[in-house]
């Protein structure tokens, strides 16, 4: 669903509407041809979702996991689709470059923007994070008080876990709210948290 | 100045109100309800008897009121009154047609028809109709 955000243009202004099927795969940018569907139409497809999923858990947490399976399948077809588009034949090996792969080439696929930044974690080796003052899931949103923890951006957490695992770095995935002060709204961070043999790999490579 | 602001249901509802001036007279929540719900009332005769075929009440000046309606395709109501002599209230009430359709319709907490809880909505209101008001002073200033 997030891939048709890039494909599906406006085409209005006398340019004949291509069908989404017969535009040329490799196309990218925006403008004529290749370009982005609107912000309006993701939200309300994406907030049908959300309210679809809601009648068929039972807890928050649950609803974030079904957000989680839904972008899984998004990131896969997204990390097949990028490396088709950019050339990227050869499989990235290091681990930091998957990561900028995905905060970088990912990020501006789907939201024409690079992330707000890419951090490790001091606590935990095997922990990163990527920070994102508004995802695009979260823009229209308003989460009314008693499921205030809830963070739609689930779904891009789940589409950052499907890119990861389909690129032979398996990690689990989580949104979450941090609030950043002054009157701001909360921002996002995705918690990604590699397996352990992933960074025994990274250690063997490296060693 | 602007004074109060009525979001109507199709079904008459009142589903969102705000004071915006504290100049503005206080109204207790069934004051509000009971205008909100009458003045739907007061739209729908006057849709009615009018001899053309009408939208209903647009707008309505008196000697310390101005109101102004604005009816959205689905039969939405935004309500916004002001003093006298304020003028664009046209603008106001599509800036505030335009959150709602953003920060309300895109909410998947949203459930049609029902009281507008959203945060990001009364924010976006806040926001408008402070800048609104702030010009207000300073084109009154300027004259």
């Amino acid at each position: 669903m997030t891939e048709s955000k890039r494909n599906a243009g406006s085409g209005g202004g006398g340019i004949r509407m291509l069908n989404i099927l017969d535009r040329p795969l490799a196309t990218k940018g925006r403008g004529v041809g290749g370009s982005e569907v609107s912000l309006s139409a993701f939200s309300f497809l994406f907030s049908e979702m959300v309210q679809y999923y809601q009648n068929r858990v039972l807890s928050i947490a649950d609803l974030e996991r079904k957000l989680e399976e839904a972008g899984y399948g998004v990131g896969h077809r997204v990390l097949e689709l990028l490396a088709f588009r950019e050339k990227q034949y050869r499989r990235e090996i290091k681990l930091i470059g998957v990561l900028q792969f995905v905060s970088s080439t990912v990020w501006k696929a789907l939201f024409n923007k690079v992330a707000d930044s890419l951090e490790r974690s001091t606590e935990n080796e095997d922990e990163y994070m990527i920070h994102e003052r508004e995802p695009i899931t979260n823009v229209f949103v308003s989460a009314p008080a008693d499921i205030s923890q809830l963070n739609c951006a689930a779904y891009i957490a789940g589409i950052i876990s499907g890119v990861l695992n389909g690129a032979s770095y398996p990690a689990g995935v989580t949104a979450h709210h941090v609030a950043i002060g002054d009157g701001q709204r909360e921002k996002t961070v995705f918690l990604i948290k590699f397996r352990q043999d992933v960074l025994r790999r990274e250690a063997a490579l490296s060693g | 100045m602007f004074l109060h602001l009525f979001v109507i249901s199709r079904s008459g509802g009142l589903i969102y109100n705000k004071n915006l001036s504290s100049s503005a007279p206080r109204l207790t929540v069934n004051e509000w309800l009971v205008l909100g719900s009458t003045f739907h009332g007061l739209h729908s005769i006057a849709a009615q008897v009018a001899p053309l075929a009408s939208s209903g009440i647009e707008k309505l000046e008196c000697d310390n009121l101005k109101l102004q309606c604005f009816q959205s395709r689905t039969g939405v109501k935004f309500v916004l009154t002001a003093e006298p002599g304020t003028p664009d209230l046209d603008n106001v009430l599509h800036g505030i047609y335009e959150l709602y359709a953003d920060y309300v319709l895109k909410n998947p907490f949203y459930e049609m028809d029902m009281p507008i809880r959203c945060d990001l909505f009364q924010q976006g209101v806040e926001r408008l109709i402070e800048r609104n008001s702030r010009e207000l002073k300073k084109a009154r200033s300027d004259a």
